[in-house]
């Protein structure tokens, strides 16, 4: 049975991609709380946008993981042993920032929630930056051993495809905030976001074009330049609809080009899913780094059933929280006390 | 080639162990308490009564704010395995993977965004319906506790695999799914949390009974009887507040205490098992060197060693061990000094000249697991269960009338109380992963040879005593401090009782006026 390794290599592709997305504009938020939130209740505007769903997106790096676990196991072995340090540093950054979201507006003090604004808003620039630079090698490559090993040291992994392709999701996630925010905002902070997107858009989506460019010059498959020109095509289109006001259209034209940028780069890679800058023998492609035709049969199962509702529920959410959210809206930051009289 | 001339293996297995054991803090009172507080939100739909509806908003809050910790100390969970043991994601992919995505797939994607919509959905989304996302993001947690137990049930018991080219091969996800093993510890793991939420119930309750009788806000009449009282001056503190904390404590302690005798049931189901499956390890649970029946209540001496000489059984039960290993009086069963020439015959004396056991290779291999741990770890686990089962049965007891006693001392003992079930659960985990060592996938006696492997191949070769170390200082470090700040934040709500649930409790009526009418019911 050929075709489920290829039929997982695209179902991780699509939850790769679909993490990014809807992540993307939940990461972006935090950001934004530092990048451009004009006060305290812009911060707690933009976290409230994401409050519901922010849990729920996150689990499709957690499935992306599983699923490259259970689909490829040499795969996750190689690629997350191999970037051991950059991969602890995102995982402490999605830590602080899950927990700061929570606690943030727990407390009443200002340190307390400067604090936890500067752990959320950092969080996510590190957990983004470093995503984007862990995909980015597993389609550039990694100095891997025959044995999938990383070779030369903890620091072996760092090409300037790494900073590119974290660059890349670091720009991305900030405009696709921007345009999200801009259409789940009201007022003033709308505003300012459909400006920023408008503004930065072409600046801030080039490392993502950069890094879909550099993968079809590396081994690119010649039909995949129509991809390719899809994907800055919907760049575009997005650009000038943020540049219309019409956010609508600029979110699923930036987020079309994030969905078609990482079709092309996925399907120029296929069937190699590790690299192997050592020697292209010892390269991890989705034939030798697979499970078994049973396992895949049996997640191929699990995911039919799985997928399909996670969508459903997930969209359901979203149609549930689908007004906007202005400052005035937002309830008092919670004052009590101890429901004991002082002795 | 480095400085330190520490084998990494060691520093990723106290890296595992650290991360494990502190995300399985948080974890069983997520499970235990969760169904508690939906069972509350239920009552308020049923009765009405605005007891529940404060119980239900004040034992979420803190649910809320320990579920957070837990979900971020899970990511760990799902990437440790390609991170420092690289050659186990290797060896065990075939089959170890599928439990995993599924619990994402199947359960977590489900616990987490249904819970989104129970936390902003309050006064948005339909009374029932809100309350079913409750019902179905906590189904999720169930759901995806039973998948990690089945893939760490694996890890004891490997089942529904061949072998080929060196590998385990699933061929039967149904015998995965149902393995023995993996039904009896979930049963016993849920039951587990169940005393975590119910000993966490008690504990807390009691403080804000007893604050209540310290402020004269409740006393007691001649016969005994509460009689409840108000605090008009403080938010919340008015008669219902005393049927929420008194609920709350009975509901606790019944919990408790229906958890631990399940606990006890699926507890000898399990040992019973573990005798079958890994007899070692219920050998050095037991620091039973010899064969024979006596359970040993006392041992002394040094059960470290490798050949049990120095270990002196004190005080020994005739026939005890025999009727939890097989269920009568007389049945010998196997001793570490019997046990360990099967081992060696079995499985080899020294680590294979294998390259996946790198500079380990030749060494010699310690089949009786570290027996102070196991010994000890297994006495702590039943001791603090019981523990808090019998502290459950006096809470009922004490509080027959109403309120609890004004001494200070039994409120903190009563506090202090919500940290058994926790010492407990640790214990015993510590316990059943720490006696299978040498073993990270322990062989199956019945099953499939070759289907084994020792934790000293299953470490990330490419991987650097240096960066490991780096790891566990900064994931240690990190949870070190943000437990503070969980504890913190949950001793804030506490001693804001309700109140710190409901603001409006704190509100002035005259200020609803002023309030516009489309304000959020929750945001952060």
């Amino acid at each position: 049975m050929d075709i489920l390794p290829t039929l997982w290599f695209v179902l991780i592709a699509v939850l790769w991609t679909g993490y990014l997305f809807l992540e993307g504009f939940d990461l972006g938020v935090g950001m934004h709380m530092l990048v451009s939130a004009r006060g305290e209740t812009d911060r707690r505007v933009m976290l409230n946008t994401i409050g519901p769903v922010w849990d729920g997106n996150e689990v499709w790096l957690i499935t992306a993981a599983g699923a490259t676990f259970a689909a490829f196991p040499y795969w996750y072995a190689s690629l997350f042993s191999s970037m051991y340090i950059p991969l602890v540093v995102v995982l402490l950054g999605l830590i602080f920032r899950a927990v700061a979201i929570e606690y943030r507006g727990k407390g009443t003090s200002a340190r307390w929630i400067r604090g936890w604004t500067i752990a959320l808003s950092l969080g996510s620039f590190i957990a983004a930056f470093g995503v984007g630079a862990m995909l980015a090698l597993t389609t550039t490559g990694l100095p891997l051993d025959e044995n999938g090993d990383r070779v030369g040291g903890p620091f072996a992994w760092f090409t300037w495809y790494a900073v590119l392709g974290g660059l890349a999701v670091v720009g991305f996630c900030l405009v696709h905030a921007a345009t999200f925010l801009a259409l789940k905002t009201d007022g003033s902070l709308r505003e300012r976001a459909g400006r920023f997107s408008a503004r930065w858009a072409p600046i801030a989506l080039l490392p993502l074009a950069g890094w879909v460019l550099a993968v079809q010059l590396m081994n690119g498959k010649p039909a995949m330049w129509i991809v390719v020109t899809l994907a800055v095509l919907a760049a575009v289109l997005g650009w000038r609809a943020a540049l219309r006001g019409a956010e609508g259209r600029a979110f699923i034209g930036f987020g079309a080009f994030l969905v078609v940028g990482s079709a092309a780069i996925f399907a120029n890679v296929f069937p190699v899913v590790l690299p192997s800058t050592l020697n292209s023998a010892w390269s991890l492609t989705v034939w030798n780094a697979s499970a078994t035709a049973y396992t895949l049969g049996v997640m191929t199962v699990v995911a039919c059933v799985g997928l399909p509702l996670v969508l459903a529920y997930q969209a359901w959410t979203y149609w549930v929280f689908r007004r906007r959210i202005r400052g005035s809206q937002l309830p008092k930051p919670a004052e009590f006390g101890a429901a004991v009289k002082q002795p | 080639m480095h400085a330190l001339d520490v084998d990494p293996l060691l520093i990723a297995r106290w890296q595992f162990g650290i991360t494990t054991v502190y995300h399985f803090w948080m974890v069983p009172l997520t499970i235990g308490l969760g169904p508690l507080v939906a069972i509350m939100q239920t009552m308020w739909h049923r009765t009405g009564n605005i007891r529940y509806y404060r119980m239900t908003k004040f034992w979420g809050k803190l649910y809320l704010i320990n579920f957070i910790m837990g979900v971020a100390t899970g990511l760990v969970q799902e990437f440790q395995f390609g991170l420092a043991w690289s050659e186990y994601s290797r060896f065990v992919g075939d089959v170890f993977g599928a439990p995993l995505a599924m619990e994402s797939l199947l359960a977590f994607f489900v616990e987490s965004t249904f819970l989104g919509l129970w936390i902003f959905g309050w006064g948005r989304l339909p009374r029932r319906i809100h309350l079913a996302c409750l019902w179905v993001a906590i189904i999720g947690s169930t759901i995806s506790a039973y998948f990690i137990i089945v893939a760490n049930s694996w890890m004891q018991h490997p089942v529904g695999v061949t072998f080929v080219d060196g590998h385990p091969v699933m061929n039967d996800i149904w015998a995965v799914l149902t393995n023995n093993t993996a039904v009896t510890a979930f049963a016993h793991t849920v039951l587990g949390s169940f005393g975590v939420g119910g000993a966490f119930l008690i504990g807390i309750a009691w403080y804000q009974l007893w604050q209540r009788r310290r402020d004269d806000i409740d006393t007691v009449g001649a016969d005994g009887r509460v009689v409840v009282g108000e605090a008009a001056d403080v938010p919340g503190r008015d008669t219902a507040d005393h049927r929420v904390w008194l609920t709350s404590l009975r509901i606790g302690a019944v919990t408790a205490i229906i958890a631990f005798a399940g606990l006890a049931i699926t507890g000898d189901a399990q040992g019973k098992l573990m005798f079958e499956q890994q007899p070692m390890k219920m050998a050095a649970a037991e620091a039973a060197c010899h064969t024979g029946t006596s359970f040993s209540v006392l041992s002394i001496g040094d059960p470290g060693s490798q050949d049990c000489k120095d270990v002196v059984g004190v005080i020994e039960i005739p026939g005890v061990l025999s009727f939890l290993a097989k269920g009568d009086f007389s049945t010998p069963v196997k001793g570490v000094n019997q046990l360990l020439p099967e081992y060696q015959k079995k499985y080899g004396t020294t680590l294979p000249d294998n390259p996946i056991y790198g500079e380990r290779a030749g060494q010699k291999i310690d089949y009786v697991p570290i027996m102070e741990v196991t010994y000890w770890g297994f006495r702590i686990m039943i001791g603090f269960g019981a523990l808090a089962a019998f502290a459950a049965a006096v809470a009922l007891w004490l509080t027959r009338k109403g309120t609890v006693p004004r001494s200070k001392p039994v409120m903190l003992l009563a506090v202090a109380g919500i940290a058994a079930p926790f010492i407990a659960n640790s214990a015993g985990w510590i316990f059943t992963e720490m006696g299978r060592q040498p073993f990270v996938v322990a062989p199956n006696p019945s099953g499939v040879d070759g289907v084994f492997m020792f934790t000293a191949a299953a470490v990330s070769p490419g991987v650097s005593f240096g960066e490991i170390l780096f790891s566990l200082i900064a994931l240690g470090s990190v949870y070190a401090v943000l437990m503070v700040f969980e504890l913190r934040l949950l001793i804030r709500y506490v001693r804001g009782g309700v109140a710190s649930a409901l603001p409006e409790l704190a509100q002035n009526p005259d200020d609803d006026d002023k309030k516009p009418d489309d304000v959020l019911s929750f945001a952060y």
